[in-house]
């Protein structure tokens, strides 16, 4: 009774707002229904509609999905200071990372359900009822390890806001162990996902033991960075303080995280290059092109570029403590490794294919309305799961902000019993 | 009060009917069947016969035809291999289209399961440098010899290992086969295998109704949905019967051999013993049953 009180006390709450909210509910809705009809298309027509074909048979999705699975993998960046040092100003802020975790994974999840042939079969992968491929495929280690983070953080999450909802103090011999357990969880989603891929001798693009290094470096550079934002916004708008030595502090987290993941690239690179053998022939492609076919050039370098500014910015003291340069630097990491995790991982793993033949893929529109769609359902998720953690984080929304009839009808009804 | 309780009953009856109307228009009993049926590998030789005579009727019902459905396992004693003779082979692609007929291949899109590669002489067989899009009026061009590549049936094949859902399995006699009915679609294999030999059905398949095969096998040639994986299974729904599959049958060169590897007398064992032979990619150590040989 009391949880189903805390539920919509939340509910109200999301609706509640100013014109800039409400603007911004309907700019979300617009981009659900535009990517909606895209993906209607798709799951009419099949996956034809993409632009991926036997060649190329994984492409856009799935780099969106790792993508996704690193941000919600960076939430454990502040979770790890709040509970386990106490560390005050990120203690309330890392109830957001946690949402944002949650909000990943969702949408991860929903990049895999576009993405396979048949969704109404997901069946098949539940335990007991269908045949799940466990422990051999990487792809139901995925399967577990995601579900279990998911739960693990909507749990923390929920408790800790119903806790300060009821104004009562949370147990920390419930809270300590689950938010311990998140840490290697986070470690392990995506390993995990970096395992998928490492695990095919037949794709040699991605058969570097450096691959999960390299996915959890990029991880640590681009959750944090949608993190250093969300801070700012917090503060401009809600009771909300955070010091700018906070700020800071998670930046130069950051640049350490940057600089192995420059670092682990330039040693892929050198060992690639170095040595010469054929399997550079997909860097090749990656950074040059092959012939005439060099679409995917763009992509990498303009990935290369953001990200390399990105670090300059967030090296040099003066420029990591100047919000303007900060803030441009944030957006170009998130933009450098979207791209990396999207595009640059993905496709030169497929071209050329294994028997040598070059399909060059760009996402199609289909593609890109479906991730618009999935993006748009996750901000909107967030931005509700936000506006009520806002509230009974900051606003001293309560038990006792609900409204007195309802109060009455709850206090009367145990007098009739 | 009354009426707004009134009003939302009423929204909850129109939901309800909306649903039970949707429900009833979109999914009859067959689809609903299908939907819930299991994984194949799991089912008893009961259950299998009768999905097996279920699918012979729905065809019938389908295409106005009589299609005959097997669900033959496999023979005792036998384990299927390949070999393919370089030297002979002139990249005719004859073999490609008779596959396609044989094991009732969408048209469109196109799906083959084998593809011919013209490689370079002077570089021997290099994946990097080969052409399958090659269109001359008259083969074999010169300097050029021909790899045909496809399912090599690996013993240790990692398109297996990685399906979250076991809808793909190595049969007993050797062959690497796909459930329809269980694929979910998410090309995980296709990933993992190195020679390129999963196909994808990425929109509806279409089959010219005159040109079906009416010779069928559950784990093979029937024909498949949009949203799975497929491939070649050395033509199953033959070699089961004792045939040759239809490769084999059609090279004009005779460059193609098939056969029971645990048969000491068979022509494959003969190839193995008397030519020395190669597997594509042996460095992966997928151990195919799929071999190149030069036999002149």
């Amino acid at each position: 009774m009391n949880f189903i009180r805390f539920i919509t006390g939340s509910i109200k709450i999301v609706f509640q707002g100013s014109k800039t909210y409400y603007a911004w509910l309907i700019l979300l809705l617009l981009l659900i229904i535009w990517g909606g009809f895209g993906y209607s298309g798709q799951l009419a027509h099949g996956l034809i509609q993409t632009h991926m074909r036997d060649s190329v048979s994984w492409a856009f999705y799935i780099g969106n999905f790792t993508f996704l699975v690193g941000v919600a993998a960076a939430a454990v960046m502040l979770v790890i200071p709040a509970y386990i040092y106490d560390w005050k100003p990120i203690k309330e802020i890392a109830i957001f990372g946690e949402l944002l975790a949650v909000c990943s994974v969702i949408m991860c999840l929903s990049f895999i359900i576009v993405d396979i042939g048949n969704p109404l079969r997901f069946w098949h992968m539940l335990p007991l009822i269908g045949t799940l491929n466990f422990p051999s495929s990487m792809l139901s280690w995925d399967f577990f390890v995601l579900n279990i983070y998911l739960l693990l953080n909507l749990v923390v999450v929920t408790y800790l806001l119903y806790c300060i909802f009821y104004k009562i103090e949370y147990k920390k011999s419930f809270v300590l162990p689950l938010v311990l357990f998140s840490i290697p969880m986070a470690v392990a989603i995506h390993t995990t996902t970096a395992f998928l891929y490492n695990a095919l001798p037949g794709r040699i693009f991605w058969n570097s033991a450096l691959l999960a290094p390299r996915f959890l470096a990029s991880a640590f550079c681009s959750g944090p960075a949608i993190l250093l934002i969300l801070f700012q916004i917090l503060r401009k708008t809600t009771k909300f303080e955070i010091k700018d030595e906070a700020i800071w502090k998670i930046a130069e987290l950051m640049v350490y995280a940057m600089f192995i993941y420059l670092f682990f690239t330039i040693a892929e690179l050198f060992k690639e290059f170095y040595s010469g053998t054929e399997h550079i022939l997909y860097w090749k492609y990656l950074l040059f092109g092959i012939g005439d076919h060099k679409e995917i050039v763009l992509y990498s370098w303009s990935s290369i570029i953001m990200g390399c500014i990105a670090f300059v910015l967030f090296l040099i003291p003066k420029t990591r403590k100047n919000f303007i340069t900060l803030n441009i630097g944030a957006f170009l990491i998130y933009g450098s490794v979207y791209v990396e995790k999207g595009i640059a991982l993905i496709i030169p793993a497929f071209t050329p294919d294994v028997l040598g033949q070059i399909y060059v893929y760009t996402p199609s529109m289909t593609e890109i309305r479906t991730a618009v769609m999935i993006f748009s359902l996750g901000f909107l998720l967030f931005t509700f799961l936000s506006k009520i953690a806002i509230a009974i984080v900051f606003d001293n929304y309560n038990i006792d902000s609900l409204t007195p009839k309802k109060r009455l009808s709850k206090q009367v009804q145990p007098l009739i019993l | 009060m009354k009426k707004d309780y009134s009003r939302r009953s009423f929204i909850k009856n129109i939901s309800l009917a909306t649903f039970a109307a949707l429900a009833l228009s979109g999914c009859d009993t067959e689809a609903f069947d299908e939907f819930l049926q299991k994984n194949f590998k799991t089912l008893s030789k009961k259950e299998k016969d009768e999905i097996v005579k279920n699918l012979e009727s729905k065809y019938k019902k389908k295409y106005g035809k009589e299609f005959h459905v097997s669900d033959k396992p496999a023979i005792d004693g036998t384990l299927f291999g390949y070999a393919l003779d370089l030297s002979r082979c002139i990249g005719c692609r004859r073999c490609v289209y008779a596959c396609v007929k044989e094991n009732n291949q969408s048209r469109n899109p196109q799906i083959h399961y084998i593809e011919v590669l013209q490689m370079e002489k002077e570089k021997g067989i290099d994946f990097a440098d080969s052409n399958a899009q090659y269109n001359p009026e008259k083969v074999p061009e010169k300097g050029y010899f021909y790899v045909p590549v496809q399912c090599q049936q690996c013993r240790k094949p990692q398109c297996v290992t990685v399906c979250p859902v076991r809808a793909t399995w190595q049969e007993p006699d050797g062959i690497v086969v796909v459930d329809y009915n269980w694929c979910i679609g998410c090309r995980y294999c296709m990933a993992a295998c190195p020679y390129g030999a999963r196909h994808f059905n990425w929109g509806e398949p279409t089959l010219p109704v005159e040109e079906i095969n009416p010779e069928m096998h559950y784990l093979g040639n029937r024909p498949r949905k949009k949203g799975v994986v497929e491939k070649c299974t050395f033509c199953i729904q033959r070699v089961r019967e004792g045939k040759y599959p239809a490769c084999v049958e059609i090279c004009p060169v005779g460059a193609r051999k098939f056969g029971n590897l645990l048969d000491p007398d068979s022509e494959i064992r003969y190839i193995l013993e008397n030519k020395r032979v190669l597997v594509l990619k042996q460095e992966l150590n997928f151990q195919p049953k799929f071999y190149y040989f030069f036999g002149i």
